[in-house]
């Protein structure tokens, strides 16, 4: 397995605040990876420090062996690291299908074209293409301003994978989908983006997602990795039973619970 | 450059023959009217590119004024009064003022870009009323135009000007339509509903506003080159706000929907006007603010949504009934 990114000894401060420190992060390519971790851990920190919308304080970040550290978030873009956001970051007045034509014509303009139009057959098709993979494409028409958040979700994931991206960071992606479409909705989005051989990074807070779907787990606590291992190991942790998962959750009954919902559903 | 024309360049190229005949039949003080509203028009069309991506310049008439003096200038010290040769001036000076402003105005948005923009246009009022060898705040003559050695007198002088006019109006404008619908104009769009996507979708929104913001120019400048030659002088009254203002006016007024709504506004306006001051005198300001007070209530997308609005209402109806069977 190539290395795709690797970070090493990423430190953030806000003022005295300590946001993230020592943070030492190997992503290999196409790996799922979860990423769990209580509000304020620094969790968005990582992400928001990798995608250059925050600078480090100190440390590296090295992707495909190259440093790039401190650059600007389009670059970072083009280099191949994507993101979808914890509220979604769309173009709300515009439709589901507009919002993803703009996505592709950007993806697709490396430099500025000024007298050939943007929007021709075969990039509406790409769109709703993409659309159709996340299963949205019947909202193609309609102002995005008036979906469900499920929905609206799905469009910000869409429209961070149209570059189709080696690395993708997914900020909380079930958060705002309600409890019992959980489950429908991270397997839409890991079946879409199987099919590319794109890594995925997810921030979640659903144990049972994370088991689900992500082999490896890091834990964040107080701006810390606390663990990084197998899914299993990690939250068998007794550090992370303690200060993430909290001793309310008791994992061996949740499986059972699990299975036999998914059961239900099917 | 040839493919895929849309409806409105169609219409721009074959409006450019039905507009010059009009300045041989309609009557004179109607042609003169539209003869000044194409170049006030263009200024129009520049505050209305930028609207498209949200920023609304409270100083366009920088440029205005800017291709304006550019030409006087040139006519009045040395003798230049080939009309390509002055818009080319008119660009060449809007082009670089820009640019070189824009690495300031693009960081600005909403109100900081309004104001902003306004202010460096009231500098540049404040120069130029100053100075007392361009005739302070009377402004100076400009010599009537040529067109490569050509120096028409009379009548013809009058149609040369009127057809000189139109042609790069309608140019101006069949090349904005084109980049308004190209993925560098597209993206003002975006900009306008969420600059932190498109950073992320991998493009710079500060350059695409700089862009932007130096087309608006160069269209303002063409405008001001050609308003000056049709009244054959300039002062520094282009750079005041109030002209500014009503540049953002006419694009309220006719709608940011299509590249020919400005022109037309601006005419409508003009009209507007010319009643206004017959019907009353003292508060035909009055007047122009109801007129714009019933726009922004009835027609909050312009003047430019009457036209549009029998189309879409259609086209959105098919859409959605297409869509329905999909979509639950």
């Amino acid at each position: 397995m190539t290395t795709l990114l690797q970070t090493s000894n990423l430190e953030r401060l806000f003022g005295a605040v300590t946001a993230a420190s020592n943070i030492n992060v190997r992503i290999d390519a196409g790996e799922v990876l979860g990423v769990i971790g209580s509000n304020g851990a620094g969790k968005t920190t990582f992400v928001n420090m990798v995608t250059g919308y925050l600078k480090p304080t100190s440390g590296q970040i090295l992707y495909r062996g190259r440093d790039i550290t401190g650059k600007p978030t389009r670059d970072i873009t083009r280099l191949g690291i994507c993101r979808s956001f914890q509220i979604p970051q769309l173009f709300l007045e515009l439709s589901a299908l507009d919002n993803m034509l703009i996505a592709l014509t950007i993806a697709k303009q490396k430099k500025p074209v000024f007298l050939r139009p943007a929007i021709t057959s075969s990039i509406k098709r790409a769109a709703m293409d993409h659309l159709a993979r996340f299963r949205i494409d019947g909202y193609a028409d309609q102002e995005v301003a008036t979906l469900p958040q499920g929905v609206r979700k799905l469009i910000d994931i869409a429209m961070a994978t149209v570059a189709d991206p080696d690395l993708l960071f997914l900020d909380e992606p079930t958060s705002g989908v309600s409890a019992d479409e959980k489950m429908h909705f991270m397997e839409v989005l890991i079946n879409a983006l199987k099919a590319t051989k794109t890594a995925v990074l997810f921030i979640e807070h659903d144990m049972e997602i994370v088991e689900t779907f992500s082999p490896r787990v890091i834990a964040f606590y107080e701006g810390k990795i606390l663990a990084d291992g197998p899914t299993k190991e990690v939250l068998e942790n007794a550090k992370v039973r303690e200060f993430v998962i909290g001793s309310e959750f008791h994992r061996k009954s949740d499986i059972g619970e699990a299975s036999s919902s998914e059961k239900g559903e099917e | 450059m040839t493919r895929s024309l849309d409806r409105t360049e169609i219409s721009l190229m074959a409006g450019l023959p039905v507009l010059i005949a009009l300045g041989f039949v309609l009557p004179e003080w109607i042609v003169n009217y539209i003869q000044v509203s194409l170049g006030t028009g263009l200024v129009a069309l520049g505050v209305m590119i930028q609207m498209r991506a949200g920023l609304v310049s409270f100083g366009q008439g920088l440029y205005f004024c800017i291709g304006g003096y550019a030409a006087g200038l040139a006519g009045k010290f040395a003798g230049i009064s080939d009309i390509f040769l002055l818009l080319a001036l008119g660009i060449v000076a809007s082009v670089a003022v820009s640019f070189v402003l824009g690495f300031l105005l693009r960081r600005y948005r909403e109100i900081f870009y309004a104001m902003l923009s306004l202010a460096v246009s009231m500098i540049l009022f404040g120069l130029l009323s100053s100075i007392e060898e361009l005739g302070s705040t009377d402004g100076f003559n400009l010599p009537a135009a040529t067109y490569f050695g050509w120096a028409p007198q009379d009548e013809t002088a009058k149609y040369a000007l009127y057809i000189a006019t139109c042609i790069p109006t309608i140019l101006c404008a069949f090349l904005l339509n084109r980049y308004l619908r190209s993925p560098t104009g597209f993206i003002g769009e975006a900009i306008r509903e969420n600059e932190l996507r498109v950073e992320y979708l991998g493009t710079s929104a500060h350059r695409a506003v700089h862009i932007k913001y130096v087309l608006a120019a160069t269209v303002s400048g063409i405008g001001g080159v050609l308003w000056a030659l049709a009244l054959g002088h300039v002062d520094p009254e282009m750079t005041n706000w109030t002209t500014s203002g009503q540049f953002v006016f006419i694009a309220i007024l006719s709608g940011t929907g299509n590249i020919v709504a400005p022109l037309f506004g601006t005419f409508i306006l003009e009209i507007v006007r010319v009643y206004a001051v017959e019907v009353s005198p003292n508060t035909w300001q009055m007047i122009l603010g109801i007129v714009m007070l019933l726009t922004i209530i009835f027609l909050p997308k312009g003047l430019w949504s009457l036209i549009r609005k029998s189309t879409t209402v259609n086209t959105q109806r098919q859409k959605t009934s297409e869509v329905r069977p999909g979509g639950e």
